[in-house]
């Protein structure tokens, strides 16, 4: 019964029963401000119980004061059904195969103009039908191994994404595309650079800044360009793959561990931090910013890598941070923290003793920057010494979040400290880089006049 | 070719043919013989501060080439759940527009090019949007939902534009009868468009975002004038409010017709009222053609057997020396040619004033093929020397008979598909009848194509806005502020005698509250101050610059002067000259600069009999009141002012 009223509740139920008006109900409705006809459409959960909501024929919707209704009628009635009709993604022996695995994040979609639903399209047949231009760059084939939020990826879906790209290298894919919510994918980008190493081919990782029902999208774009990575590119890294600029010019390609999102909204909110990136990428070739990358090979030797410990954690310091924030982490068993100091990576005295107790806990402490860009040297002030003598360990130039998903892979895989420290401090995949090059750090500064006039020459 | 057609007895014959009507001379009864139908989408910008979804200034413009930033975009279709592309979807797409918005820091955030999403909805809009619904009687929404709907020309950054209905139905009065809306929507106004060139388009985005509502009528015009007419009392009632703006492009309309048996066809952003019915005119007028070109069509051949045939032309075996060919040449561009099968007549058929069919097919080469015009030469133009020269190898090249049209245009490889598959879009089309698209207005009064008529399933509701409830409190405080309705006050201004053709100057600026205050404070009546807004100051306004900020509240204070020294409000006429010239001077300075001297009945009519004398003297004319006027000209601006020239008049006939 619940099903036939959507999301209605309260006082729009009570009414939609009395009626006897469902939801896809061709219904004509009566009210103290005149009278509107249009099919009853499902309520979001978390809107009132004050009003219904109609599609009109001319394709708007609009919302009708309950108070207000005097009469409601049924006219006819309609289910919407959701369903997308399929077309075949060609097949080419000459083709590289990809493989796309979906997280639950929208890579495409497509609107159901009935009812105004945003249908989310992942079968290769859905995605043919979306991104015909995939079918030129590759065989591809599609796997749902969740539908979760970003902001819901894990560690165990950290470790199931790993050990199936593991399997899909056994069985001799060309080229993996993870389809990633933009929110955490900077988080999941590290750790599969930690649990899949050596992979002999590309794992580009691609999202939507746009949500894929708006004509000007960067969804489709970066789809393509991070196929025609996984499918063409020599780079058999870990990588992010987003627009550059704003503009639909061009995509880069990241390094999976030096990769944040900077931006809540922009297109081009992906930035590598502290270096450059891998490369650039359109619709017609890849160019290479850097040429110190893991090359692609023909032999399937990659190591999964799946371990992690949950009880991690980052602590964002601040001034006047009581040491009981340090304290009550230690009281719930976490096993290793990382800290986003401040400036060259540092805490205030009055957590001093916190920090002392959680070492002797055995507990991993390591130091980061909350600057992002920059090393962190705790021996230019007394400060940073003190730290240092307390047990904590300087991070170098490792991102807060990157060090938060490492040492939760370290201490998956070894108890002892001196070894979580050797894993922690041996870069893998330039999480810690032994220089930072002089175009690693760019903030441009709006507002002078030489910056507005190279603003006004590219394109952002 | 041995026998050239005679093209423009064609077209003469052709549009006598479909009887074809000079708009001049076009009657109601014309008009209904056409069926002719017409309806409104009427654009109005809201007078709000900021924008509607982000806090960047309303009506704050910036130059063609000024600009501090440029973003790229390309518009891509979605799918509706049919799995197809809709008609505009496809053919923006297939146009591969390079999109370039030129912002400027001071109008546009990150909002506008839609790399943030939308703020809290501005309230004084919304506010406004339902004051104006409320005017027109309509069921105004108990719950605002915002939607998207879609747009690929680029006109939006984002692809589509936020859009949501205020109130639906209602009604507008009309001279003779009542016009009925669907609905009043608000929404946000697109960029404006700087240049289209070729594959690239250009937009700045100062305009972008600016509160809009958008009414719509249903089509029950029934004559170009009341098309006309229903614009009109729309924009009057807009601006009734004092909450809309009034400047070039802030009403802006688009305007659907059809003939019996035609298509809905929209033309868009027609910017002045006064083209409308001429503009509507013709469009039903070349639907009639359209029409009967379907019908000739068919009667020769099934759409179904009609196939083009196309060649590329070979420059070497071409004889002639036209100017448009040897320029492809140069620029490495292909020929091609294209037969029409059974076309000949229909070419150069008359579609509207000083076009013919072909220009259907040249424009459309132009918006979806992205060729610059001239894009075509065809065997039925006005003088085809080309034809004449190279006739004989582009039919051989063809296969073509004697009853077939061809088409050469030139192009690079890139466009050259979609140009053919154009041409005969287009020509299949023509077995149809009329095609759902959308024209642009000219000057001139006819029309071109701009794209394919988006359907009413481009909508989807916006995910990044929360519905917005309009509660009974809200729309009573808001019926409070009601001005009065335009209606009533056309009732008003025959009431107070004001002629007709002062009610425009009036109610487009708004100025009846401005009368009812002179009248109040003053006592001047109303059709006097009326005339004078209307005619004197209308009239000052086209001939004269300010040397200041001229604005209505001086007339006011003018006629309060006029109140305090005692004269007589006719001086006022005189007052207004340099009032309007020089708005800050000082009342007391006009009235020197008039030379104005306070001079009572007594002493005018001490001047009478002087001049009496002195007319008598010069006199010529035989004309009984010759005396009479000669001396009240000479005495009239002496007496203005002091007392009423009606006054005046008496005395002077007493006098003489
Ligand atoms: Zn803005």
């Amino acid at each position: 019964m619940a099903d036939l009223f959507k999301g209605y509740k309260g006082n729009a139920l009570e009414l939609l029963k009395k009626y006897k008006i469902r939801v896809w109900s061709d219904a004509v409705v009566s009210t103290t401000r005149g009278e509107f006809a249009g099919i009853v459409l499902p309520r979001a959960e978390n809107d009132d119980d004050l009003h219904i909501v109609l599609k009109m024929v001319t394709g708007y919707n609009v919302g009708i004061l309950v108070d207000t209704i005097t009469n409601m009628k049924e006219e006819g009635y309609k289910e919407a059904n959701y369903k997308i009709p399929e077309k075949e993604f060609p097949y080419s022996a000459e083709k590289p195969n990809v493989k796309l695995f979906g997280t639950g994040g929208t890579i495409a979609s497509r609107l159901d103009y009935r009812t105004g639903a945003v249908i989310p399209a992942f079968s290769p047949g859905e995605l043919y039908g979306a991104v015909p231009e995939l079918a030129d760059i590759c065989n591809m084939t599609t796997e749902k191994l969740f539908a979760v939020f970003s902001e819901n990826m894990g560690p165990q879906e950290y470790i199931t994404l790993a050990k199936c790209i593991g399997k899909e290298i056994e069985n001799g894919i060309d080229g993996i595309v993870v389809g990633h919510g933009t929110d955490t994918m900077h988080h999941t980008a590290a750790a599969l650079s930690f649990m899949v190493q050596d992979s002999p081919v590309p794992i580009v990782m691609v999202g939507s800044q746009r949500s894929s029902d708006r004509p000007s999208s960067d969804a489709a774009l970066n789809l393509i360009h991070a196929t025609k990575a996984a499918a063409e590119s020599d780079i058999a890294e870990v990588m992010v793959c987003m627009f550059g600029p704003t503009s639909d010019e061009y995509g880069l390609l990241h390094s999976g561990c030096r990769v944040r999102k900077m931006h809540s909204s922009y297109r081009s909110t992906f930035r590598t931090i502290g270096d450059t990136p891998i490369a650039t990428i359109n619709k017609d070739s890849i160019t290479h910013i850097k040429d110190n990358f893991k090359h692609r090979r023909k032999d399937r030797d990659v190591k999964i890598l799946p371990y992690f410990e949950e009880k991690v954690a980052i602590v964002y310091y601040y001034p006047n941070m009581q040491p009981d924030i340090i304290d009550s982490l230690i009281e719930n068993g976490y096993k290793g923290i990382v800290i986003a100091g401040t400036g060259l990576g540092h805490v205030n005295k009055e957590i001093y003793p916190a920090i002392e107790r959680a070492t002797a806990k055995g507990i991993a402490i390591y130091m980061t920057v909350q600057t992002l860009w920059g090393y962190v040297h705790m021996f230019v002030y007394d400060t940073g010494r003190d730290l240092m003598a307390m047990g904590i360990i300087p991070a170098d130039n490792m991102l807060p979040e990157v060090a938060y998903i490492k040492l939760g892979w370290a201490l998956g895989q070894a108890d002892d400290l001196d070894k979580v420290k050797e894993i922690m401090l041996t870069p893998i995949s330039d999480e810690i880089t032994e220089r930072e090059p002089y175009n690693g750090y760019l903030v441009f500064q709006g507002g002078i006049p030489e910056m507005e006039a190279y603003l006004k020459r590219i394109h952002k | 070719m041995s026998d050239i057609f005679d093209v423009v007895n064609n077209f003469h014959e052709t549009k006598k043919e479909i009887g074809y009507v000079d708009f001049k001379s076009a009657t109601e009864k014309d008009y209904k013989k056409i069926g002719f139908k017409c309806g409104l989408e009427v654009h109005q910008q809201l007078k709000t501060e900021k924008k509607l979804f982000c806090r960047c200034p309303a009506s704050t413009y910036q130059k063609i080439d000024e600009y501090d930033a440029e973003v790229i975009r390309h518009m891509r279709p979605t799918l509706s759940e049919l799995g197809e592309y809709d008609g505009t979807a496809l053919m923006e797409f297939r146009t591969r527009k390079n999109i370039t918005y030129r912002l400027k820091n001071e109008t546009t955030c990150t909002y506008e090019i839609d790399d943030t999403p939308p703020f809290k909805i501005n309230l004084d809009a919304l506010k406004i949007a339902i004051q104006i619904s409320l005017l027109v009687k309509q069921s105004v929404v108990g719950e605002l939902h915002i939607i998207r709907k879609q747009y690929l020309d680029g006109s939006i950054p984002a692809g589509f534009q936020r859009t949501g209905i205020i109130g639906i139905e209602g009604e507008i009065p009309l001279k003779n009868k009542t016009i009925r809306l669907i609905q009043i929507s608000i929404e946000e106004d697109s960029a404006r468009e700087i240049s289209d060139i070729g594959h690239e388009r250009v937009y700045r985005t100062d305009r972008l975002g600016m509160p809009l509502i958008e009414t719509v009528t249903y089509p029950e015009m029934l004559t170009p004038q009341e098309a006309a007419e229903a614009c009109q009392y729309l924009r009057f009632m807009a601006r009734s409010t004092g909450n809309v703006y009034t400047g070039i492009g802030a009403a802006r309309q688009d305007v659907n017709v059809s003939c019996e048996g035609g298509t809905r066809v929209e033309i868009k952003g027609v910017a002045h009222i006064k083209w409308i019915p001429l503009l509507t005119h013709n469009e039903c007028y070349r639907q009639v053609a359209l029409l009967k070109i379907r019908e000739r069509l068919l009667k020769k051949i099934k759409p179904s057997e009609w196939n083009m045939n196309v060649v590329e032309l070979d420059y070497n075996k071409l004889t002639s020396s036209t100017h448009f060919v040897l320029k492809a040449k140069e620029e490495n561009k292909k020929l091609i040619a294209v037969n029409l099968p059974n076309f000949k007549g229909i070419l150069s058929h008359f579609t509207q004033p000083g076009k013919m069919f072909s220009n259907e097919i040249a424009d459309r080469l132009k918006v979806i093929a992205c060729l610059e015009h001239p894009n075509m030469l065809s065997s039925e133009m006005p003088r085809p020397e080309f034809f004449f020269a190279d006739g004989d190898y582009i039919k051989k090249a063809l296969d073509a008979s004697d009853d077939d049209a061809q088409i050469i245009f030139w192009t690079d490889e890139y466009d050259r598909q979609i140009a053919t598959e154009t041409i005969e879009e287009r020509c299949q089309m023509a077995f149809e009848g009329v095609p759902n698209e959308t024209r642009k207005g000219l000057p001139d009064g006819t029309t071109i194509f701009e794209r394919v008529l988006p359907g009413a399933d481009r909508m989807y509701p916006d995910t990044d806005t929360a519905p917005i409830c309009i509660p009974e409190k809200l729309i009573e405080d808001i019926r409070q502020t009601l001005p009065h309705d335009v209606c009533d006050e056309m009732k008003t201004l025959t009431e107070w005698g004001v002629p007709e053709s002062a009610w425009t100057y009036i109610l487009k600026n708004n100025l009846m509250m401005m009368i009812r205050r002179i009248n109040y404070e003053t006592d001047v009546n109303y059709k006097f101050i009326a005339k004078l807004f209307a005619y004197d100051l209308n009239h000052l306004e086209g001939q004269l610059k300010p040397s200041g900020e001229f604005t209505f509240s001086k007339v006011l204070g003018m006629f309060r002067f006029i109140k305090e020294e005692n004269l007589h409000p006719e001086i006022s006429r005189l007052m207004l000259v340099e009032l309007y010239q020089q708005p800050n001077m000082r009342f007391e300075s006009i009235l020197e600069q008039l030379d104005f001297k306070r001079r009572d009945k007594e002493k005018l009519k001490s001047y009478i009999p002087l001049l009496s004398e002195k007319f008598d003297q010069i006199n010529t004319s035989k004309e009984a009141d010759a005396k009479f006027h000669w001396v009240m000209g000479q005495i009239r601006n002496k007496a203005i002012g002091n007392i009423a020239l009606t006054d005046l008049a008496k005395i002077v006939k007493e006098s003489i």
